[in-house]
């Protein structure tokens, strides 16, 4: 059953065109991977996946319901949830608070409840709190929670924004690049995350430079180059595909 | 948890009654008008610091909702629509007591709106502008929002100084005192003194608790969050531009309240009221304060505020705003007060209630 | 009929040149330093004030030059003060610090010059003197005002294209850390932009003095109506900003027929929002460039 379809995607900007004509889907509970040479069209897959930037041509479709077109906020509504390529956590804010925000879009306390201090609001913020401490628990970095986020490892703020991530009890998680910058032990854990989270039932869709982590975890791979699809794939069939591997010729891919 | 939050509170409503009761024993008694006076501008300025420093949005214009809901206040209970006493509509309106029979300085009999149902008219009318001006202006961000929302405040206070209607360059005076309780108003009289500063200082704990209530909740976080980094708090489910345009309105109608009140109180209000030097003031007073900071931002309102309407900066009196503001800006940009009473706070508070908590 | 007309087209005119030179200064700091001088139109005011000073006791010339290289020397010691050495400063903060400081400007101009209006003479001629082009007659004022506002910015446009300086600056507007990297002296461009925006406003503001006077207090009217042309003709633009100033300055001239006087700043003001609501990159400026600048 496809969580996700991508039906004949195109963006352009200006004179660029950025994805061209991209099709595929994301069978629910499996973790897909999308890779591709630099420029090939992968961050901007996902900003029209996650709503940041709007398709010129083409549907998305999301559990049925057609999600291009709307805001990123209602896009999480529908249990997409995300992490970004360079880190985004909330300044002036501690860890925990910073997941915390992850369960905002289960959550319904507004203004007047938030200014009265309604019991049930303050119910609400105990489960969110709760929520998050589990979260933060699963990962491993609980004892991070009181430090101020910007303040934390490059590594430990990744694990911070998958936790923001995870918050949301998304039915899908989008992860741009969760081993950029990481260390290869580092990278490992990551993979280990990465099925854990498939574990709990959350399909995942992942952006990613590194081989070794997608060849590792991912059930089936697309390849973009120069923003059209020249593979959609299982593993070792892309592996062995001689267009990608043209394509991917003298780069370098670890 | 809870009670952490109210310590603060409980010390304002402290503060409030030994100051009264020291200018007592002082018999210093007229303290208390400038005192009431700013408490009203600080509402202005606590609202402006929720909008500022939780939601990061600046705004160069909130004098002109200070004036907006001063001056319909002032129109509206200044109104004599007596000659059209015999008219259905009127005394309709009269029987729901929106209107009301008063005598005016002179003994004549006059018709005009209820103080009560100008507040409400007033409050209603902030709502609305603020919500058609925040829709396009709140899309804007830096520079370009603080220009529009600059233009804003030029555009009111062109208004309120060239139309007649508003009393021009007068503005408008004779406005009646505001009827709360039976023998209690809110207006300049020396014998209602003490009840006036109480009452000023009541909104301005009202206030305080609902806005501590809210930093402290889901909503305060999530503004926390478009403060700290947009982008992200959009893909959390944060509707951000509702987000920011609530709280644009939130302190656009405290900013109105404050001034149905102060215009009783000061019986009538004038164009200066919605000057641009007085919104920059109010940007100051939150800067100095620290804009991540209520607290901060209500005790330099109080200073700044008391030490200005009691004339200690004189002729330079915006000399001074303009210098706090760039040495503020230059050597302290998170405030004077914000940073230090939280590290204060953090110090007396093994656990504060930002961190950890289980 | 015709004759109101021309008066006042002659009037806008002479008032959007202003608009125009405050509005390219606006575009020089910006394109340099990415900051929105809120104290721009004190330089305009400062001009103004410091020439009629000097000319107490100096030729007409002599006072314009020394007004200029004053307010010259006032921009860059500005930024040397207060703007040189912050660090990557947040758009709010320069904001507020810019804001700050045209506050104090006019403060201490207050306290110099007091309230009175001054203005400078005639360049040439009197108030009543007037040239006559075909059936319409213009102050020669007005030629100056005209002629020496198109001469800076002809002259603007030969230094940034045509001078070493000149592709110096611009080359630090594009990118500053790699302007760096070639060895231009950021530091010393971005206070080379405070001392000509400087310069050309207090030019500006000399030059017009006579038709318009000069008051402690016109700096903030001034700078609003200057970003205004600015973000009309395309924040950067500075050959779009001429065409704005003008289009700002007729359109305010003729307002009059439609409403009363008192409500006059309102127009400039309209414009700037309906700007930064439908098209903020501006009449002339480009949508894609315009995202790429950080706000």
């Amino acid at each position: 059953m496809s969580l996700l379809e991508i039906k004949n995607i195109s963006k352009r900007f200006g004179g660029l065109q950025a994805v061209k004509d991209v099709s595929f889907s994301v069978r629910k509970g499996s973790i897909k991977a999308v890779i591709g040479p630099n420029g090939a069209g992968k961050t901007t897959l996902f900003n029209l996946v996650s709503g940041f930037l709007y398709p010129d041509v083409g549907a998305i479709i999301y559990q049925g319901v057609p999600i291009n077109g709307k805001d990123p906020y209602e896009i999480a509504g529908y249990g997409l949830s995300r992490t970004f390529q360079h880190i985004k956590l909330f300044a002036h804010m501690t860890a925990l608070e910073n997941v915390m925000v992850g369960c905002h879009v289960r959550s319904r306390a507004g203004f007047l409840a938030g200014m009265l201090n309604l019991p049930w609001a303050r119910r609400e913020e105990q489960e969110i709190r709760d929520k998050a401490h589990a979260m933060m628990d699963l990962l491993g970095i609980a004892h991070l929670s009181g430090a101020e986020a910007l303040s934390l490892s490059y590594g430990q703020q990744r694990a911070v924004e998958l936790a923001r991530a995870l918050a949301s009890s998304p039915t899908m998680l989008l992860l741009d690049e969760p081993a950029a910058g990481l260390n290869m032990r580092e990278t490992a854990d990551v993979a280990k995350l990465i099925a854990r989270v498939r574990d709990l039932g959350i399909t995942v869709l992942i952006v990613e430079h590194d081989m070794s982590l997608v060849m590792d975890i991912s059930d089936e791979i697309v390849v973009l180059s120069y923003g059209e699809k020249i593979a959609d794939d299982v593993p070792r069939a892309v592996q062995t595909n001689p267009e990608v591997v043209r394509v991917y010729l003298g780069e370098d891919d670890a | 948890m809870k009670t952490r939050r109210f310590i603060p509170i409980l010390t304002l409503v402290a503060v409030v009654i030994l100051v009264q009761l020291v200018t007592q024993v002082v018999a210093k008694e007229f303290y208390l008008t400038q005192l009431t006076m700013t408490a009203y501008y600080s509402l202005i300025v606590i609202g402006l610091c929720l909008l500022m420093g939780f939601a990061g949005q600046i705004s160069l214009g909130h004098a002109g909702f200070f004036a907006i809901g001063g001056y319909t206040s002032a129109v509206l209970t200044t109104l004599d629509l007596s000659t059209f006493k015999d008219a259905v509509f009127v005394a309709l309106l009269t029987k729901l007591r929106i209107l009301t029979d008063r005598q005016d300085l002179y003994g004549h009999a006059l018709v005009s709106v209820h103080p009560w149902a100008a507040c409400i008219v007033a409050a209603l009318l902030a709502l609305v502008i603020s919500w058609a001006i925040g829709i396009p202006v709140l899309k804007l961000k830096g520079h370009y929002l603080a220009m529009a929302t600059l233009g804003f405040g030029i555009i009111i206070y062109s208004i309120v100084l060239g139309t007649q209607r508003f009393g021009a360059a007068d503005g408008i005076s004779g406005v009646p005192p505001f009827p709360l309780l039976p023998g209690i108003s809110v207006s300049g009289g020396s014998s209602l003194r003490v009840l006036n500063y109480y009452f000023a200082w009541l909104l301005v704990t009202a206030a305080m608790i609902l806005l501590v209530n809210l930093i402290h909740s889901r909503v305060g976080r999530a503004l926390r969050a478009i403060h700290g980094a947009e982008d992200a708090s959009n893909a959390m489910g944060v509707d951000t531009a509702r987000y920011k345009l609530s709280t644009f309105m939130l302190s656009a109608v405290l900013a109105a309240i404050a001034g149905v009140f102060l215009t009783h109180f000061n019986g009538g209000i004038g164009p200066s009221e919605a000057s641009i030097i007085k919104s920059v003031r109010y940007v100051a007073i939150v800067a100095v304060g620290g804009m991540g900071s209520l607290w901060g931002t209500l005790i330099m309102s109080v200073v700044l505020n008391f030490f200005s309407l009691r004339g200690y900066f004189g002729t330079f009196d915006d000399a001074v705003f303009g210098s706090i503001l760039i040495l503020i800006m230059l050597f302290a940009p998170d405030g004077i007060i914000g940073s230090d009473l939280r590290k204060l706070i953090g110090k007396l508070n093994p656990k504060s209630q930002m961190a950890n908590n289980k | 009929m015709i004759e109101l007309f021309f008066q006042y087209l002659v009037a806008g005119l002479t008032y959007g040149t202003i608009y125009a030179i405050v509005g390219i200064g606006f575009n020089i700091i910006y394109n340099t330093t990415g900051i929105i001088n809120f104290a721009q139109g004190e330089f305009v005011m400062l001009g103004g004030m410091i020439a009629v000073t000097l000319h107490g006791f100096l030729p007409l010339p002599f006072a314009v030059l020394g007004a200029v290289l004053t307010t010259m020397i006032i921009g860059g010691l500005i930024e040397i003060t207060f703007i040189r050495w912050l660090v990557k400063p947040s758009v709010l903060r320069m904001i507020i610090i810019t804001i700050g400081l045209s506050i104090l400007i006019r403060e201490a101009a207050l306290f110099t010059w007091g309230e009175g209006v001054r203005s400078l003479p005639y360049f040439t001629g009197n108030e009543i003197s007037a040239l006559s082009i075909g059936s319409v007659r213009i102050s020669p004022q007005v030629v100056w005002s005209i002629g020496v506002c198109s001469i800076i910015v002809l002259l603007l446009n030969l230094f940034f294209k045509h001078t070493m300086l000149g592709r110096e600056m611009r080359a630090c507007a594009a990118n500053r850390d790699a302007a760096a990297l070639c060895g231009i002296p950021t530091r010393n461009m971005i206070t080379l932009s405070f001392v000509l925006s400087a310069g050309i406003g207090a030019l500006a503001g000399c030059v017009v003095s006579p038709i318009t006077y000069t008051q402690y207090n016109i700096g903030a009217g001034l700078a609003i109506k200057g970003f205004t042309v600015a973000i009309l003709g395309g924040l950067g633009n500075s050959m779009a900003a001429v065409a704005a100033g003008f289009i700002l300055g007729i359109l305010e001239s003729f307002s009059i027929w439609v409403l009363p006087t008192a409500y006059k700043d309102t127009i400039s003001i309209s414009i700037l929002l309906a700007m930064l609501f439908i098209r903020p990159s501006g009449l002339f400026g480009n949508k894609e460039a315009m995202r790429l600048k950080d706000f």
